[in-house]
C-alpha cells in the first residue's frame, strides 16, 4: 500500500494552502446549498431575490470573459494579426469564464434540474430568455473555438481542418452572440426603473454594458498575459500589450464619455451632493475607471509592465464595482432592504474563481495556448517588473 | 370580460378573514402566529397590514401588463383573459426574475424548500373561471374586498368617491399604476400612508425591455452583414498582399 504513494508529494506552498482552504469551504457551502436550499446557503429574501451569485458570478463572470470576443473580432475579423499571440489565452479565459458562469447559475437557480427549460419553453419577451440562449449558444461557440487547441495538442489534423472550414461564420456568430449577451445583462435591469438608483438606471444600460465589456476584455487580456508570463516563466509580450493598452485607453474614454453624457442628459449630477452610500460607491467606481484611463495615455505607463498591470487591474476592479452597483448595491434602497452575502455565497464565488485560475494554469501548461515566440523581452521588462506600480506615473 | 378586486380600506375592520380564506384556498396552514405576520411570504399570499388607524391589504395586483409575465424566461407566468396572472410551477426554473421585476414586490419564494416554487396570489383564477368569487371577497364580512367585473368596479369606486368626498382620498390606486392593475385600492388617506407604492411608473413596465429586445433581429442581421463585410475586406487585403509578395 505504501508503495502506491507517490514518492514526491506536492510541496505545500502558501498559495496551495489557500487554494485548498477555498475549495474546502466551497465544498461545504455546496453541501449547504444542496441540502438546505437557497434559504440555508444565502442571505437572499423575497425583497432581495438576487445577490452575489448573480451580481458577481454571472454579471462579472460574463464581462471578464469578454476578451474572447474582443480579440476574436480584432484578429480574425479586423485581421489585426499582431494580436494573435494573446488570442488563445483570451479564448481560453472566455471559455472557462462561461463554464464557471454556467456552474454559478446552477447554484443560483432554484431548480437547476430545469436549466434546459428556456430552450424549449419560449418567451421572446423575456430578457432572461435571451440571456439563456446567449449563454448556451456562445458557450458552444467558445467550445468550438477552443477545440483547435485540443486537436493540435493531440495531432488530430482531420478534425482541425474540418473546424477551420467553419471558423469564419462561427467567429462572426460568436461576436454577435457576445454583443447580445453583454448588452442583455444591462437590459435585464431596464425593468426596475423604480428600484435601481438613478445614478445607474438609464435606458442605455445595454449600450454601457456592451462598451464596458469591450474595455474590460482588453484589460483582462493584459491581466492574464502578465500572470501567465509569471506563472510559465515566459517573456512578456510588452510591445503587444502596450498596443492593446492604447485600444483599452480609447475604449475606456468612449465608455466614460457616454457615461458622462448620459448622467448629464438625465440631469442626475445633483445626486452626487447627497451623502449616501450610493454616492460613494459611484465615485469609487468612476475613480477606478478614470485613473487608469488617464494613466494609460502616458507612454511611460504603457511601456512599464508593472504600471500597465496596475492599470489593467484597476479597470477590472472598476468594472466589478460597476456590475455590483447595478446588480446589488444600487438596488438596496429601492428594494427597501439591506443585503450582505452569507459566508457560503462568498465561499462558492471564491471557489469558482479559484477553479478558474487552476484550470487555466493546467491547460496553459499542457496545451498549446501560448504560441512560441522569439524572445521579445526587452531589457526593461525584467527590472521594471520589480518596480512598485505606485511609484510610476 | 376581465375581472378585478376592489379593496376599500375605509370599510376594512382588520378581521383577517381574507387571510384565513386565502390560506384555505391554497392549502396553507393558518393560525394566530401566522395571522400576526403582516408581510406576504411563501406561506401567506395575502395579508392585512395595520397603519395606525387604517388597514391595507397586500396581494398580487394582477397587472394588466404584468412585468413578471414579460420577464419569465419560460412563460410560467401568464396573464389570463379574465384578469388573473397565473403561475405554472412545473415550468419555473427559479431564476426569480419575476421577483426582481415586480414593482410591488409581490412574488415570494420557498427559500427553505429544496425544490422551491415562487408563490403569489393568482386572484383565485380557478374559482373565477367557474364563475365563483375570489375566496377573499366571498368571505369578507364588510364588503371591503369586492370582486367583480373590472369596469363595473371602476364605476363603483368612482361613485363611492363622489358620494362621500370627505371620507375618501380622491384617487383610485391601480387605475394607472404600471399601466393599470386588476386590484384597486380606495383609502381615507393618501396611499403612501397605508404603505402603497406611489413611485411606480404610470406606464406598463414590459415596454422598457421590449423596446430593446425588439431590435434584436435588426442588430443580428445588420451585425452579420457588417462583420462579414469587414472580414471580406480585410482578408481580401491580406490575399492581395500574399499574391503580390513582400514589397516592403
Amino acid at each position: 500500500m505504501i508503495a502506491a504513494v507517490p514518492k514526491r508529494l506536492p510541496k505545500i506552498t502558501v498559495w496551495r494552502a489557500i487554494f485548498a482552504a477555498i475549495l474546502l469551504s466551497g465544498a461545504y457551502a455546496t453541501y449547504l446549498r444542496v441540502v438546505y436550499g437557497l434559504g440555508g446557503s444565502t442571505n437572499l429574501s423575497d425583497k432581495f431575490p438576487w445577490g452575489l451569485w448573480i451580481g458577481f458570478d454571472v454579471m462579472c463572470g460574463v464581462g471578464l470573459a469578454a476578451g474572447g470576443f474582443t480579440l476574436v473580432a480584432m484578429v480574425h475579423i479586423f485581421n489585426i494579426k499582431q494580436y494573435r499571440p494573446v488570442l488563445r489565452p483570451a479564448i481560453l479565459t472566455a471559455f472557462l469564464g462561461y463554464l464557471l458562469v454556467t456552474l454559478g447559475l446552477l447554484y443560483d437557480v432554484g431548480r437547476p434540474d430545469r436549466m434546459w427549460h428556456p430552450l424549449v419553453m419560449w418567451n421572446p419577451h423575456s430578457v432572461m430568455f435571451e440571456v439563456a440562449w446567449c449563454v448556451t449558444l456562445y458557450s458552444t461557440v467558445l467550445f468550438l473555438e477552443f477545440l483547435p487547441i485540443v486537436f493540435e495538442r493531440f495531432g488530430l489534423h482531420k478534425p482541425l481542418e474540418w473546424i477551420h472550414r467553419i471558423s469564419v461564420p462561427m467567429m462572426i456568430l460568436g461576436v454577435l452572440l457576445s454583443t447580445l449577451h453583454q448588452s442583455s445583462l444591462g437590459t435585464l435591469f431596464l425593468i426596475v426603473p423604480e428600484k435601481l438608483y438613478p445614478l445607474w438606471y438609464t435606458p442605455i444600460l445595454p449600450l454601457l454594458f456592451f462598451v464596458s465589456a469591450i474595455a474590460v476584455g482588453l484589460a483582462m487580456t493584459i491581466f492574464e498575459s502578465w500572470h501567465s508570463a509569471r506563472a510559465f516563466g515566459r517573456a512578456l509580450e510588452l510591445p503587444l500589450l502596450s498596443s492593446i493598452a492604447r485600444v483599452l485607453a480609447v475604449a475606456m474614454s468612449v465608455y466614460l464619455w457616454i457615461r458622462f453624457l448620459d448622467l448629464l442628459h438625465r440631469g442626475v449630477f445633483g445626486l452626487l451632493l447627497r451623502n449616501r452610500t450610493e454616492t460613494w460607491l459611484f465615485l469609487l467606481e468612476i475613480a477606478l475607471a478614470v485613473v487608469p484611463t488617464v494613466l494609460l495615455y502616458r507612454p511611460r505607463i504603457r511601456r512599464n509592465p508593472a504600471a500597465l498591470y496596475a492599470c489593467a487591474v484597476m479597470v477590472v476592479f472598476g468594472f466589478i464595482a460597476n456590475r455590483l452597483n447595478v446588480g446589488i448595491t444600487g438596488l438596496e434602497a429601492g428594494s427597501g432592504t439591506h443585503y450582505i452575502p452569507k459566508w457560503s455565497e462568498v465561499a462558492v464565488t471564491l471557489m469558482l474563481v479559484a477553479i478558474g485560475f487552476a484550470i487555466f494554469r493546467v491547460i496553459g501548461q499542457y496545451f498549446p495556448v501560448f504560441e512560441a515566440h522569439p524572445a521579445e523581452v526587452t531589457p526593461l521588462t525584467r527590472e521594471a517588473e520589480e518596480a512598485d506600480p505606485l511609484s510610476v506615473g | 370580460m376581465p375581472r378585478a378586486i376592489l379593496y376599500d380600506s375605509t370599510l376594512c375592520i382588520g378581521c383577517r378573514a381574507c387571510e384565513g380564506a386565502c390560506a384555505e384556498r391554497w392549502g396553507l396552514p393558518y393560525n394566530d402566529k401566522i395571522a400576526a405576520e403582516e408581510t406576504i411570504s411563501a406561506h401567506k399570499l395575502t395579508t392585512i397590514v395595520t397603519h395606525g388607524d387604517h388597514f391595507c391589504r397586500r396581494l398580487c395586483m394582477n397587472c394588466l401588463q404584468p412585468a413578471c409575465a414579460s420577464v419569465c424566461p419560460v412563460g410560467a407566468l401568464q396573464k389570463t383573459a379574465i384578469g388573473p396572472v397565473t403561475y405554472d410551477a412545473a415550468k419555473c426554473i427559479g431564476c426569480r426574475y419575476c421577483m426582481q421585476a415586480c414593482p410591488f414586490q409581490v412574488p415570494t419564494y420557498e427559500w427553505s424548500n429544496r425544490l422551491p416554487r415562487m408563490r403569489k396570489c393568482d386572484m383565485c383564477s380557478a374559482r373565477q373561471s367557474t364563475g365563483k368569487l375570489t375566496a377573499c371577497a366571498e368571505i369578507c364580512p364588510t364588503g371591503a374586498t369586492f370582486n367583480g367585473e373590472r369596469n363595473a368596479l371602476i364605476a363603483e369606486a368612482r361613485s363611492r368617491l363622489g358620494a362621500k368626498p370627505d371620507q375618501y382620498y380622491q384617487k383610485i390606486y391601480g387605475l394607472s399604476e404600471v399601466g393599470g392593475t386588476s386590484v384597486f385600492f380606495l383609502s381615507a388617506v393618501p396611499f403612501e400612508q397605508i404603505g402603497l407604492r406611489t413611485n411606480v411608473p404610470q406606464e406598463p413596465l414590459p415596454m422598457l425591455t421590449w423596446r430593446v429586445l425588439e431590435m434584436l433581429p435588426d442588430v443580428v442581421s445588420t451585425g452579420s452583414v457588417l462583420l462579414g463585410g469587414i472580414w471580406w475586406i480585410t482578408n481580401r487585403r491580406a490575399e492581395v498582399a500574399r499574391k503580390e509578395g513582400p514589397r516592403k
